[in-house]
């Protein structure tokens, strides 16, 4: 591998934003053919790199060069133009086009004056056998699954004739089996000359698919090594800048009595189809019932009926004996219920609003924060220092747009609101999505200590790693049922494995 | 120490927050100055002339000498009125994430009932009111007509999903078509002079008195001012809009929090809608003293102008306000000195508009980087 050329070269690069220095110094190099890893946390810099190179903003110092010339990037065109190709973490696709449709967008082929689909098509099959992409040219983007539509951004790529690309956090959004897709097709593009830059924070996927492994910490490189000269442990240390525990230290415990019970509930999604079919089950206080699963199998929709935010069609959702089928949110709440939601933005935040005003979005109306219907100023702002102290949250000042945060600092605001009202039940729906070691293992801390202080847990979540780490029971859910409940410790990775995978079914 | 040191970045942020709200209104009004400046010169007009009318005419010089001037300042104060009421109903509507395009008539349904109780109720109840209950109440029950009128739309747009844009534009036909029925008919001034459509003068117990003899300006330019503090307090300092904010900006968030989020649209509508109708109401009882067809030129909708050029803030609203107003109180002595159109005013008023809805257009000219930019385009790339 180090006798292949090298494709692209960062030099001493040096970004300086208001207040961060967000490159300090980078050096950073890629071969060809090779897929080389650029790890680190939220605010290590590995964002600002990557658009230098992609053109979004001009370093203050050192220089880039591509095949050796030196190049000047003014915008993601000049870029393109140098062969470098981007899959954002979020896509950028039209849902209603057709994937030929998608990838001429903004390059479209012209024949006699109207849209030439049937050429690009062709080309979209040709790259699509050569890389073993598998892509149909004529679906509708809408329709695909979420691995399917990463590909056809790979393809617009290629299509554009990168043959460098940048792969932006890609296995967020993916289950484990569309990843082990990736990485075979990632493997593919290489064998055919293709560089890869894999931007990420698993330590799992880096050490499995890569060629080379950059880590960034805090603007700067910290080092650059090689798989098979590293592990986990080590990396996470380079990462952190400390010893970090991977494993989640949990003592056996008693659990108690039933906090929550679901008898038969059975919840339509937006679209009026049944995605939960009278699924039954119950968590104790001092107790992590995990619910693992692919995701889309129903497990959003019932964390919906569970706190408020749909109701199910039949069935009885009680929590500490209270019949709460149907309630609205704020009854539920007050009935002691912590919600971490799936979708941080979407559901757990304004973004526009201070961090004070969202750790208090659930709380705003009664003392203190409030004194007849007048918001109390002193009593949001002294809860806000006390909770991003006690919880760790990054930011300047309680003051901050919840917007300006990193993921995980977003995270640990919603989570720092959750945890610390007195509750009976924390519903957890995938606490640490998307996140850096250093929040995943504070999150996961804290779930333990709400569990250790006797409050029932239910934690959801389609990484098995961390449905594993924390729960005292796993629940499988596969096609809006639960397919099984088992001891965690009683269960192998490869049982759940087959569960999430509908293997019952074929043996019932 | 500490608390000073604390207060004096509160200070700080709070003069760094207006500087920044404030920039992109005051360059747009400035470009569109310049601009308005040279088509001026281009139909061969004298712009420094016609800008120094505009001000003269709307604040007054000692050119004029005092009492036009202070009179040309009343009249700005006067037409500011309704205009500080109906932005202040588009903007809060805005703050709740609604776009409330019927000001106008929700305006003329205030009106309308204001009129009514103030010419009709002492008939039907056969012996004078007293001022301080025969004035409140024809103000109030205009104010809560109109919140009735934007509620229905509220409702519709909660409990079916309608969208308030349609339903407020066909809200203002029944409104402004069903007043001109009304005003036509019905309630049509009876006296033997009268041809036009509107409604007989209202008793005086319902009429709002001037505050200075021999000048127009009225105490509802003075409860407008109140008004939109009450706006700011409310939408900032209370818990109703703090609900109010969090449904407009994140709706799903909201209904995460508890918050009710169709009532929170219904109630929002219908304060919207209450400060519309008090702009209607407002004009019947502290200046016209009836309502008379076609009384309003479009202030529901320059409403939506002052709105989007006030940011939505009460104090951005009270100053845009008064520019409003300044402009169509000056055209009258811009268009004596130069004998340019009154149109000219309509046309800057346009182009300021134009310069803040396509803010971009003034950033680029005056090379102002935003500061919202850089959080999208590194949105998901983790820092």
């Amino acid at each position: 591998m180090s006798e292949s050329p090298i494709v692209l070269e960062a030099k001493g690069i040096t970004k300086q934003f208001p207040g961060v220095l967000a490159n300090d110094n980078v050096n950073f190099d890629l071969r060809k053919g090779e897929i080389h890893a650029l790890l680190g946390e939220n605010g290590a810099g590995k964002s600002t790199l990557m658009n230098l190179l992609y053109g979004l903003h001009k370093p203050d110092k050192g220089e880039i060069t591509v095949n050796g010339k030196n190049a000047i990037i003014h915008s993601p065109n000049d870029s393109i133009e140098l062969g470098i190709g981007m899959v954002h973490q979020h896509f950028m696709l039209i849902p209603v086009f057709s994937v030929a449709e998608n990838v001429m967008l903004g390059d479209e082929a012209v024949k006699n004056g109207s849209l030439d689909r049937n050429s690009v098509a062709k080309k979209i099959t040709d790259i699509s056998k050569q890389y073993g992409l598998d892509v149909d040219p004529n679906a509708l983007v809408g329709t695909l699954p979420v691995g399917i539509q990463q590909r056809v951004e790979i393809v617009k790529t290629l299509y554009r004739n990168a043959e460098i690309v940048i792969l932006d956090e890609p296995t967020a959004v993916l289950t484990p089996q569309e990843a082990e897709d990736l990485f075979r097709i990632m493997r593919d593009l290489t064998a055919r000359g293709v560089s890869i830059i894999f931007i990420t924070h698993k330590l799992k996927e880096v050490l499995a698919v890569a060629d080379r492994i950059t880590v960034m910490r805090a603007g700067r490189v910290i080092n650059t090594v090689k798989p098979s000269e590293t592990d986990s442990a080590q990396l996470a240390n380079m990462m952190v800048g400390r010893q970090v525990i991977l494993t989640v230290d949990k003592q056996d415990h008693e659990a108690a009595d039933e906090i929550l019970k679901v008898e038969g509930i059975t919840v339509r999604d937006q679209r009026d189809l049944e995605t939960v079919h009278n699924v039954s089950f119950s968590v104790r206080g001092g107790e992590v019932l995990g619910i693992a699963g692919v995701q889309g199998n129903g497990q959003t929709e019932l964390s919906e009926a569970l706190t408020g935010l749909r109701s199910p069609t039949s069935g009885k959702v009680t929590i500490d004996g209270k019949d709460l089928t149907g309630k609205p949110p704020r009854i539920i709440t007050e009935a002691g219920l912590a919600h971490i939601p799936e979708d941080r933005q979407r559901h757990g935040l304004v973004l526009s609003y201070s961090i004070a005003d969202n750790m208090a979005l659930c709380d705003y109306y009664h003392a203190p924060f409030s004194s007849r219907g007048v918001l109390q100023p002193k009593a949001l702002d002294e809860n806000a220092r006390k909770l991003i102290s006690a919880f760790d949250v990054r930011t300047p000042s309680a003051f901050v747009n919840a917007g300006k945060l990193s993921g995980g600092n977003q995270q640990k605001v919603i989570v720092a609101r959750e945890l610390s009202r007195n509750v009976k039940l924390v519903i957890a729906n995938q606490p640490t999505r998307g996140l850096d070691v250093g929040s995943i293992e504070y999150i996961h801390s804290e779930i333990i200590k709400m569990r250790d202080r006797g409050v029932a847990v239910l934690l959801i979540s389609a990484e098995l790693d961390e449905i594993m780490a924390l729960s005292d029971r796993i629940a499988v859910m596969y096609r809006g049922q639960i397919v099984a409940i088992v001891e965690a410790k009683k269960t192998t990775r490869e049982q759940l494995g087959l569960w999430m995978a509908g293997a019952h079914v074929q043996t019932a | 120490m500490q608390s000073e040191k604390q207060s004096n970045s509160l200070i700080k942020r709070i003069l760094q927050s207006i500087s920044d709200a404030s920039l992109v209104p005051f360059l747009a009004i400035l470009t569109a100055v310049i601009i308005g400046g040279i088509i001026i010169k281009i139909v061969g007009g004298d712009p420094f002339l016609a800008y120094k009318g505009l001000i003269e005419g709307s604040f007054g010089s000692p050119e004029l000498g005092l009492e036009k001037s202070l009179k040309a300042i009343s009249e700005t104060a006067v037409w500011s009125t309704p205009y500080i009421f109906a932005g202040l109903a588009v903007a809060l509507a805005f703050k709740g994430g609604l776009f409330n395009i019927g000001a106008e008539g929700q305006l003329a349904v205030g009106a309308v009932f204001s009129a009514l109780i103030g010419y009709a109720l002492p008939e039907w109840l056969g012996f004078d009111l007293p001022v301080y209950i025969h004035l409140p109440l024809a103000i109030i029950v205009g104010m809560l007509m109109g919140g009735v009128w934007a509620g229905i739309v509220g409702a519709l747009k909660a409990y079916t999903g309608g969208h308030e844009v349609i339903n407020t534009i066909m809200m203002n036909y029944i409104a402004l078509n069903t007043t001109s029925f009304l005003l036509n008919g019905v309630m049509k001034d009876r006296s033997p002079t009268n041809v036009i459509a509107r409604t007989p003068l209202i008793a005086e117990s319902a009429r709002m008195p001037a505050i200075f003899d021999g000048l127009r300006v009225h105490w509802g330019f003075v409860l407008a001012l109140l008004v939109a503090f009450f706006i700011w307090w409310l939408l900032n300092k209370t818990t109703l809009g703090f609900e109010i904010r969090t449904v407009g900006l994140n709706p799903d968030a909201a209904q995460y929090a508890g918050i009710n989020v169709k009532r929170t649209i219904i109630l929002t509508m219908m304060l919207s809608g209450m400060l519309a109708g008090l702009a209607g109401s407002i004009e019947v009882t502290g200046l016209n003293y009836r309502h008379e067809l076609g009384f309003s030129i479009g202030y529901g909708y320059d409403a939506i102008a002052i709105a989007l050029l006030g940011k939505s803030h009460p104090l951005g609203i009270v100053l845009a306000s008064f520019l409003f107003a300044a402009m169509r109180n000056g055209a009258t002595r811009m268009q004596f000195l130069t004998q340019l159109p009154v149109d000219l005013i309509s046309m800057i008023q346009a182009l300021i508009l134009l310069f803040v809805a396509a803010d971009a257009i003034i950033r680029y000219i005056y090379r102002i980087k935003s500061k919202g930019e850089r959080v999208v385009l590194t949105r998901g790339w983790g820092g």
